[in-house]
């Protein structure tokens, strides 16, 4: 057995909406897994649907090789962390962290020295120490996704699933946590299925990356995979920062209307299809063939990077391009670029 | 630790008050002044028109069997009305807020029916259909059971009126807090019933607790619906509202109004006990408060 969750085919939908398309997952034992897309793309959804929260339609879910849909909720032993973490406002944080150990039948509940030792080892786990008498209203934001992460630790989860639980904390707590999430989930070990629409979140926690795309995934792989070699255009365009040119192939050639402006797409079959630049995919040249040229619209910092604007003739849309530090462009000033890599996919938009 | 200096813990608001004084010496003498005129002054009368003619006429008044007989019918049928409509508001309030089901909206609006027909003519209802000549009368007659001119009658018509206040009270609090704290409870291993008195009821304790006096006090004070159904049989069926109007009728002002002092005093206490709890319990209340 070497798969702790697998999504076969899963099927859901509300109404007349279809919120999942026939969707399929396999995580692996201490993998974390993060499903990225925009809103309404299923995400939740589906991690309710492991959770047993909602019933699919069609399409099964395995643990291990124990099929979901006989186990109750209780059985299914899901660590749930929600959005807004859902801490039980009239409890202490020793008696939310200790929930799950209480609601136990009577002959598998552990003692209460027990749990109390279970709860402290918790807290040291999430360093809350010291606040296990106080409600959730007098925790911070950070203080209290810890409280909700160690009562969903509590139960000893098969699974853990976090729906975007960084999503309501501000951008410095935010980086602060996910390294820290990063560091317990090493720790531990945990089979992890999380959900986010922030793409960095994805790409620096998870093992791998399940792109969703209206109810169906795109694509999944490791951080690397679906940022270098996106396999649709949804997902390179979704990923990062990306410029779409509207271009025609012909003859192993990408023309921008009768200009040839780059040279690796033999496997392109002849026609209209979009070619996708990143921004340091782009470099400034003196101008010449086989380069765009353009005026400059503004230069912008960016924290480590300075990023301009250019607008070409024949684009819709400028188009934006990291400069070196070295390189002052003054706004009005014509420049070239050379597009260094860039992917294409033939589709006509 | 991963705290950081823009995540603390939130710190007591102080109120914007953009108001001058003359302003709001004005606004709060309006208030003071409505509220002695229209509660204060009428609640005072009420003990001083009990009290004119002495304590022992007042205590007479009190001990009468006529009186004694419709404290305890008016204690009985709040002490039934109330617990039937705590289970089937909490029940309903609950379906309400936690499912889509067909026939939804429809369901909200009865709720407010009660509120919404004069409670006259919620009692000329239940004689339609349970009096002598009503739908039911015929099979009820043969089965020996009364209800019109009778407690259960009573009962029916309190449960009826006073069915929306602890509902009401309850819905808004539910649809607010959603159902993300019972999902938690329910991932986390709870059984529904304990999920129920662990985390549902604990939620909804507040607004319970004012639903139930709210409802408490409308059962004990119900005129219409229970005039009608009841029959006024003297000592039988006459709770104290009734009671006290039938004095009045008669001209024993003093009786009547010491009748209606004690009617008085329980929605007295029932504020205090509510007073008391808030009191005691207001650390408590600041803290679950919605986070």
């Amino acid at each position: 057995m070497t798969v702790a969750l697998s999504i076969e085919n899963l099927r859901k939908h509300f109404g007349g909406f279809e919120a999942l398309r026939g969707v399929s997952l396999n995580v692996e034992p201490g993998e974390l897994v993060a499903l990225l897309g925009p809103s309404g793309s299923g995400k939740t959804t589906l991690l309710r649907l492991v959770a047993g929260l909602e019933v699919e339609d069609a399409g099964r879910i395995l643990f291990g090789d124990v099929e979901a849909n006989n186990l109750t909720l209780r059985d299914r032993r899901i660590g749930f962390v929600f959005q807004h973490y859902a801490l039980f406002r009239h409890l202490t944080v020793e008696d939310n962290i200790a929930y799950g150990l209480r609601a136990r039948p009577r002959r598998e509940r552990p003692s209460v020295a027990e749990i109390r030792s279970r709860v402290g080892t918790l807290l040291d786990l999430v360093q809350l120490g010291g606040l296990e008498k106080r409600f959730p209203a007098q925790l911070s934001g950070g203080q209290r996704q810890r409280v909700a992460l160690a009562r969903a630790l509590a139960i000893e989860p098969r699974v853990l699933l976090l729906d975007e639980p960084f999503g309501a904390l501000d951008a410095q707590v935010r980086k602060d946590l996910r390294r820290w999430l990063r560091d317990l989930h090493a720790r531990t070990g945990h089979t992890t299925l999380f959900v986010t629409h922030d793409q960095d979140e994805a790409l620096e926690l998870a093992d791998r990356v399940a792109i969703l795309n209206q109810g169906a995934i795109e694509q999944v792989g490791t951080s690397d995979d679906v940022y270098e070699r996106p396999e649709t255009s949804f997902v390179c365009g979704f990923l990062g920062e990306t410029n779409r040119l509207p271009v025609e192939f012909a003859g192993g050639q990408v023309f921008l209307g009768e200009l040839p402006i780059y040279g690796m797409a033999h496997f392109n079959t002849p026609g209209p299809g979009s070619l996708y630049v990143r921004p340091h995919d782009l470099q400034v040249t003196e101008g010449g063939t086989g380069a765009l040229s353009g005026i400059v619209l503004s230069v912008r910092r960016i924290a480590d990077r300075r990023r301009a604007s250019i607008a070409v003739p024949g684009m819709p849309a400028a188009i934006e391009t990291d400069i070196s530090s070295g390189f002052a462009p003054a706004v009005g000033e014509r420049i070239g670029l050379r597009i260094m890599r860039a992917l294409t996919f033939n589709e006509a938009r | 630790m991963v705290d950081s200096a823009r995540d603390r813990a939130p710190a007591a608001r102080q109120p914007a008050r953009g108001e001058s004084l003359a302003v709001r010496v004005v606004l709060i003498g309006i208030a003071l002044a409505f509220v002695s005129l229209m509660l204060v002054l009428p609640l005072l009368s009420v003990f001083t028109e009990a009290l004119r003619k002495g304590w022992d006429v007042y205590v007479a008044a009190i001990r009468e069997p006529d009186a004694h007989s419709a404290i305890r019918l008016t204690l009985l049928v709040a002490a039934i009305a109330v617990p039937i409509n705590v289970v089937t508001g909490v029940a309903g309030a609950w379906v309400i807020a936690r499912f889509e089901f067909p026939g939804r909206n429809l369901l909200v609006s009865l709720i407010d029916l009660p509120f919404s027909v004069s409670p006259v003519i919620t009692g000329l209802v239940y004689v339609l259909l349970f009096g002598a000549q009503g739908v039911f009368g015929t099979w009820l007659a043969y089965n020996d059971v009364q209800i019109i001119f009778a407690v259960p009658g009573i009962v029916l018509a309190t449960i009826f009126v006073t069915f929306p206040f602890v509902c009401r009270e309850i819905l808004p609090i539910m649809q607010a807090q959603g159902s993300a704290d019972e999902e938690a409870a329910l991932t986390l291993g709870a059984g529904p019933w304990w999920m129920f008195f662990t985390i549902t009821l604990p939620n909804i304790r507040w607004g319970l607790l004012y639903g139930v006096l709210l409802c408490n006090a409308r059962a004990m004070g119900e005129f219409g619906a229970v005039s009608v159904v009841s029959g006024r049989i003297r000592g039988l069926t006459t709770t104290m509202p009734l009671h006290i109007e039938i004095l009045y009728n008669e001209y024993n002002s003093v009786a009547a109004f010491a009748v209606a002092s004690l009617l008085a005093l329980l929605a007295l206490l029932t504020l205090l006990a509510k007073a008391l709890l808030e009191w005691r319990y207001a650390d408590e209340l600041a803290a679950t408060r919605p986070l």
